[in-house]
């Protein structure tokens, strides 16, 4: 049993279901990040959590308790808006003490709270100014304040950075994570950045059309996507999905693919199993810093195809340079190290890393076996 | 465009600025000179009115005619003056201003926040009462009025009032909150407050300028109304506007123009009075409402 469970979970609007069957598991101590592309139901599942809408199937738990038809104020969680929902006619101070108070908690040990809160996050030369006094950070701060003072089983957030500057939310990305390390509290956070996704999460549920598409570690998600909307969406740029063939020749099993000219080139799978699947149309799924030059290659990889196609664009981008080519028929990226000397139209040799190669049916849309590495 | 607009700013000459000056003055004495005519007349002897001579000043300046309008003008048959009829307005107008607009703010707090099933159909018959003729809903309040027992009094008029002040302070109301972020009532239904709590610590305090609005609106309306005054409250519960009637149709001795300005002033008093103080708080929440809807 976890300390967070989402059992089963659906939700409808009127006909509308926006939900289907979530179960996930979540262990304390945990930070799980919901991500996925805006209306795949993320914060609706954040206030099914929440008890701010009704489940409609299923049931949540926390620490063993079924909270379903518990009021919000009831479930000892806590959470931090997008708008961060600052009471505009309070004090800062009142803004993160008026739980406390509403709780019945007393004055004195309100104040307690909230010296011990406004320490942690450096805002005691806050508490007497009204929120629109304050800087996008500051409030974000505050509205943090506001969660941690009640000291809940569970924090939620839903897209909590996603109004400040890209600057500012790295910063508070760090403080956030900083944070959920010394405190050891069990979150639940919400985000379409799927770089947040990655740094801040010891899990992630991917999520689309009110379903998770795979849960799993930063490393499982990145590595290892159980589908072609995992595969492209973590990660940027996104994974490139080549159209292959698998042929089963006798030195073993080899993806097919064209190249700018239309030549057929050969990748070896490097595994027995992919035979079943000769003639057959397959993608495969290679991450651009999988396709890179001989130098760079990952020299710990058993298997590197060598290829020759032609570039088309290059672009720099400060720790590395992408360039685009064309395989199978589609325009794929290649990551490269940032001062490699290559100019548009050149014929230069890649080095592919086939190991961490996943492979996908291009119909279903779904992973073909596990991967070959780890 | 911008530019231009900008640069024809810069260049407006002196001669154009005295040009719009004085046109803005023209217009405002145009607006203001009827009262100007009212507040000269009101502090004239009756019989310096009567020589014909209405726009002069005063030969000789008296507050009689206040004094007579305010205590001792004979409204309709008793010379009691306007004053326990501006007492009767006073105590129909505050409850009836307070009430509606306090209904209208939980209504518009309702309608937003706290949606249900049919919720725009009662906003849309709620919205409906302020655009309804008030000739046509004469009779049934009269009946209604009778079944409850009040007719003819204060209270009925209050409860009138509040009835037909709803339909606005809800429009106001439910506009001003329906800009207010859902997310401050989801924040503090999670830190525990209900529903009673959510409106009095956090929407109500925040509803200032609407607050401004809502109070101003309904005070004029029902203070100014004749209508309902008329149809419900005769006599000794009259409100003011309905004894000023009564004082200037009185159709015993001579017709004391003097009296019947300064009586009209006092009953616009008020309203003048509100206008005054809260008009800057009318503008700017209209603009609240508005700018943010
Ligand atoms: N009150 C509602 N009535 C009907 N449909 C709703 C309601 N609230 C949300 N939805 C629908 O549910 C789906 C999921 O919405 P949700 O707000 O959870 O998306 P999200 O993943 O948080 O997206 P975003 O990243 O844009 O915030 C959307 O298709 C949305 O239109
Ligand atoms: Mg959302």
């Amino acid at each position: 049993m976890g300390f967070l469970n989402i059992n089963g979970v659906s939700k409808s609007y009127g006909s509308l279901k926006v939900l289907h069957g979530i179960d996930i598991e979540v262990e304390e101590g945990e930070f799980l990040v919901l991500v996925g592309p805006s209306g795949c139901g993320k914060s609706t599942l954040l206030n099914l959590i929440a008890g701010l809408e009704d489940i409609t199937d299923g049931e949540i738990l926390i620490r063993d308790r079924v909270i379903n038809g518990v009021h919000p104020s009831e479930r000892n969680i806590a959470m931090v808006f997008q708008s961060y929902a600052l009471y505009p006619n309070m004090t800062v101070g009142q803004n993160i003490t008026f739980g406390l108070e509403m709780h019945g908690v007393s004055k004195k040990e309100r104040k307690i709270a909230l010296d011990e809160v406004a320490k942690l996050l450096r805002i005691e030369n806050l508490l007497h100014r009204k929120p629109k006094q304050l800087s996008g950070g500051q409030r974000q701060r505050v509205a943090m304040g506001r969660a941690l003072v009640r000291n809940p089983d569970v924090f939620l957030f839903d897209e909590p950075l996603s109004n400040l500057d890209a600057k500012l939310r790295v910063d508070m990305r760090t403080e956030i994570k900083k944070l959920h390390q010394n405190l050891g509290t069990t979150i639940v956070y919400v985000t379409h950045d799927q770089i947040e996704a990655m740094t801040l999460s010891s899990r992630i549920a991917v999520m689309n059309d009110g379903y998770v598409q795979q849960l799993g570690t930063p490393k499982e998600i990145y590595d290892n996507p159980q589908n072609i909307f995992v595969a492209t969406f973590m990660g940027s740029p996104a994974m490139n999905l080549i159209p292959a063939i698998v042929r089963a020749l006798d030195d073993g099993t080899v993806a097919e693919i064209s190249l700018y000219d239309g030549s057929l080139e050969h990748l070896p799978f490097g595994r027995a199993d992919m035979n079943s699947w000769d003639g057959r149309e397959i993608l495969l799924g290679l991450r651009p810093e999988m396709i890179t030059d001989e130098e760079s290659a990952d020299r710990k990889s058993q298997n590197i195809a060598r290829i020759k196609n032609r570039i088309e664009v290059t672009e720099p981008a400060g720790s590395d340079t992408f360039i685009s080519m064309q395989a199978g028929g589609k325009s794929i990226v290649a990551r490269m190290k940032s001062d490699i000397d290559v100019k548009p139209d050149q014929v230069f040799p890649f080095a592919i890393n086939m190991d961490k190669a996943v492979i996908f049916d291009p119909v279903e849309g779904i992973r073909i076996q596990a991967n070959i590495s780890s | 465009m911008t530019v231009a607009a900008q640069e024809n700013i810069v260049r407006t000459s002196q001669s154009v600025r005295v040009g719009i000056y004085l046109a803005l003055i023209v217009f405002a004495l145009f607006y203001l000179l009827p009262f100007g005519i009212m507040v000269i007349n009101s502090v004239k002897p009756l019989i310096e009115i009567t020589e014909g001579n209405m726009i002069a000043l005063p030969r000789e300046w008296t507050i009689d005619p206040w004094l007579s309008a305010w205590s001792t003008a004979q409204i309709g048959v008793e010379p009691t003056g306007l004053r326990p009829y501006f007492v009767n307005s006073i105590v129909m107008a505050l409850p009836a201003v307070a009430i509606s607009t306090a209904l209208g703010a939980i209504n518009g707090y309702i309608l937003t926040k706290w949606q249900f099933r049919g919720a725009t159909l009662i906003f849309g018959l709620l919205l409906f009462s302020c655009f309804i003729p008030f000739q046509i809903v004469l009779i049934p309040m009269a009946r209604v009025l009778g079944v409850l027992n009040i007719a003819g009094t204060t209270y009925g008029l209050i409860l009138v009032h509040v009835v037909y002040g709803l339909g606005f302070s809800t429009l106001f109301f439910r506009n001003f909150y329906a800009a207010f972020p859902n997310e401050l009532v989801r924040a503090a239904q999670i830190d525990g407050a209900g529903f009673f709590r959510i409106f009095w610590r956090i929407m109500l305090p925040s509803s200032g300028p609407i607050l401004a609005v809502c109070c101003i609106w309904q005070f004029t309306n029902i203070w100014n109304d004749f209508l309902f005054g008329a149809s419900f409250a005769s006599g000794s519960a009259a409100p003011m506007t309905v004894s000023l009637n009564n004082l200037v149709n009185s159709s015993t001795g001579v017709r004391e123009y003097n009296v019947h300005f300064a009586g009209a002033i006092l009953a616009a008093g008020p309203t003048l009075l509100v206008y005054i103080i809260a008009g800057r708080y009318f503008v700017r929440g209209l603009m609240a409402g508005s700018v943010k809807g």
